[in-house]
């Protein structure tokens, strides 16, 4: 077994899943420490969303092993799976609001169940509850659909409600399942600066399974300028630091590569190619 | 999932909130039709026994066979079909729509048990209420049998209900409340079952709640056949 690096959040050990005869995930390995980043390409059936759902232990691996933080959850019980959870951020691909709360309710849900979980304290008091809500919601420019329901929100509005309760526990890892699929150029611009600016905020390390070479052209090269308030190309000249952003490309299960946006634009695979576009 | 549905009773967090909002959504919901088919079935036996009981000169035994047939056949296996037909189908759509949309994922990554959360609440209601429902429907039933004593087979409401009230033996009354007690845990839970275990989008969802009535109505048959042998005296 390979040694665990303790800055390591997350790291996939030879990880295989296979759903009936179809392999969802083959013999997946990497590893990622806080504060990076890692953008996930691959076709439809790729097994993208499934390298996300065994990092929380909502689906269980029939062979390797999942390291989150540190702890081995490969085989941890439902239960023993809440308090590492709560450490972890998770945009859904379907958004995953649950449609009889509103929107501050949904906001509010991770803060009522995880907070204590993850802090051993007692519960947060209402008004330091509605605060943070209404400072995560303002801070997806949408402080003002406190009482209404997800479906009274356009599809952009609804993905940036789920990432609002992605972050609102300030967890130190963050996985986006498909943030930008189905929305506009103008919308799906608009949530990939919103998660960049949350990422380098408070330097969290994030997955961002994505169609778009745009939006890992973006991860991987600009960053959030908090005095300027803007998205800016990254140079560490100026002062924003590096970004450290990696790239993974899955095909029918299978980690084809793993390696940074120079490595992805060299690559002559040409399934790799095919999530290059300019 | 039935095995923790139970054991949950027992554990902490109680969703209490849940458990009325059931209890609203199945009793209250299900009542008029409840209420309906009960007097119906009442008044379709009173007639059709009425004319088997003329023949011999029993009519006055009407009340008898009509409380009995009720209280101990009909009136908690036609609730529990009901019932399941809709509120089977509504918990399968419901949970099912949920697994598509990603908010089952959603509440068990935000430290939710989705079983704590929507089928322990689903079933304690059904179990609650259930036995309720059957009760008021063989009362309606009775009385829908009372109309066509009195108004076709010439018999007075005291000689009906004390006909009718006499027949009944404690045996008839637990198979009663027996029958729909395990009909309302075979209800909520194949319910919750297949909507939790709904795949393939939409589509998932017509087929999990086709899925949900057809079983549970069948189990309804299948487990009034095992009871009815052990109170048949």
């Amino acid at each position: 077994m390979a040694d665990i690096a303790t800055s390591e959040v997350l790291h996939f050990e030879d990880v295989s899943l296979r759903f009936d005869q179809t392999p969802a995930l083959d013999h997946v390995s990497f590893a990622m420490s806080a504060g990076e980043t890692r953008v996930v390409f691959g076709a439809a059936g790729s097994g993208k969303t499934m390298i996300l759902k065994t990092a929380l232990g909502l689906q269980k691996v029939d062979s390797g092993r999942v390291i989150l933080f540190g702890e081995d959850v490969t085989n941890f019980k439902e239960s023993a799976l809440y308090p590492i959870r709560s450490k972890v951020g998770v945009l859904f691909q379907e958004g995953g609001l649950f449609d009889s709360l509103t929107i501050a309710e949904n906001v509010a849900y991770p803060l009522l169940n995880q907070q204590a979980r993850r802090n051993g304290d007692g519960p947060l008091s209402e008004a330091d509850v509605d605060n943070r809500v209404l400072q995560t919601l303002n801070f997806v420019e949408l402080g003002s659909t406190l009482e209404k329901f997800p479906s009274e929100l356009s599809g952009g509005m609804r993905r940036r409600v789920g990432i609002a309760r992605a972050v609102v526990t300030e967890p130190p890892l963050v996985l986006y399942d498909s943030p930008t699929a189905g929305l506009d150029p103008i919308t799906a611009n608009l949530i990939i600066h919103l998660i960049i600016k949350e990422r380098d905020s408070r330097n969290t390390a994030a997955i961002l399974v994505t169609h778009r070479y745009q939006d890992g052209h973006l991860m991987a090269n600009f960053r959030y300028n908090p005095d300027s308030g803007q998205i800016e190309p990254a140079r560490e000249a100026q002062g924003l630091g590096s970004v450290k952003t990696k790239f993974l490309v899955m095909n029918e299960g299978r980690l084809v590569f793993d390696g940074s946006e120079a490595e992805l634009r060299a690559s002559q695979d040409a399934y790799v190619r095919k999530f290059v576009k300019y | 999932m039935a095995a923790r549905a139970f054991r949950n009773i027992f554990r902490t967090p109680h969703y209490a909130d849940d458990i009325f909002i059931q209890m609203d959504v199945i009793g209250v919901g299900s009542l008029p039709i409840v209420i309906l088919i009960g007097f119906f079935s009442g008044i379709i036996m009173g007639l059709q026994m009425g004319r088997a009981l003329t023949t011999y000169g029993a009519q006055g035994q009407i009340g008898m066979i009509v409380s009995i047939s009720l209280v101990r056949e009909f009136g908690p296996v036609l609730t529990a079909l009901l019932v399941a037909g809709r509120n089977a189908s509504g918990i399968a759509s419901e949970l099912g729509s949920m697994k598509v949309t990603e908010q089952i994922d959603a509440m068990r990554a935000l430290g939710t048990d989705p079983i704590q959360k929507l089928v322990t609440p689903r079933l304690i209601a059904m179990m609650f209420v259930l036995p309720l429902l059957t009760v008021i429907a063989d009362f309606i039933g009775l009385f829908g049998g009372a109309l066509i004593a009195y108004g076709l087979l010439n018999m007075t409401w005291a000689e009906y209900w004390s006909t009718a009230w006499r027949a009944l033996i404690y045996q008839d009354l637990a198979q009663g409340l027996i029958k729909p007690f395990l009909f309302a845990i075979i209800i909520s839970l194949v319910g919750c079952l297949y909507g939790m275990r709904t795949t393939g989008g939409t589509q998932g969802v017509g087929l999990a709640t086709t899925k949900a009535v057809v079983i549970s109505s069948i189990w309804i048959f299948v487990i009034t056949s095992f009871i009815d042998p052990l109170f048949f005296t």
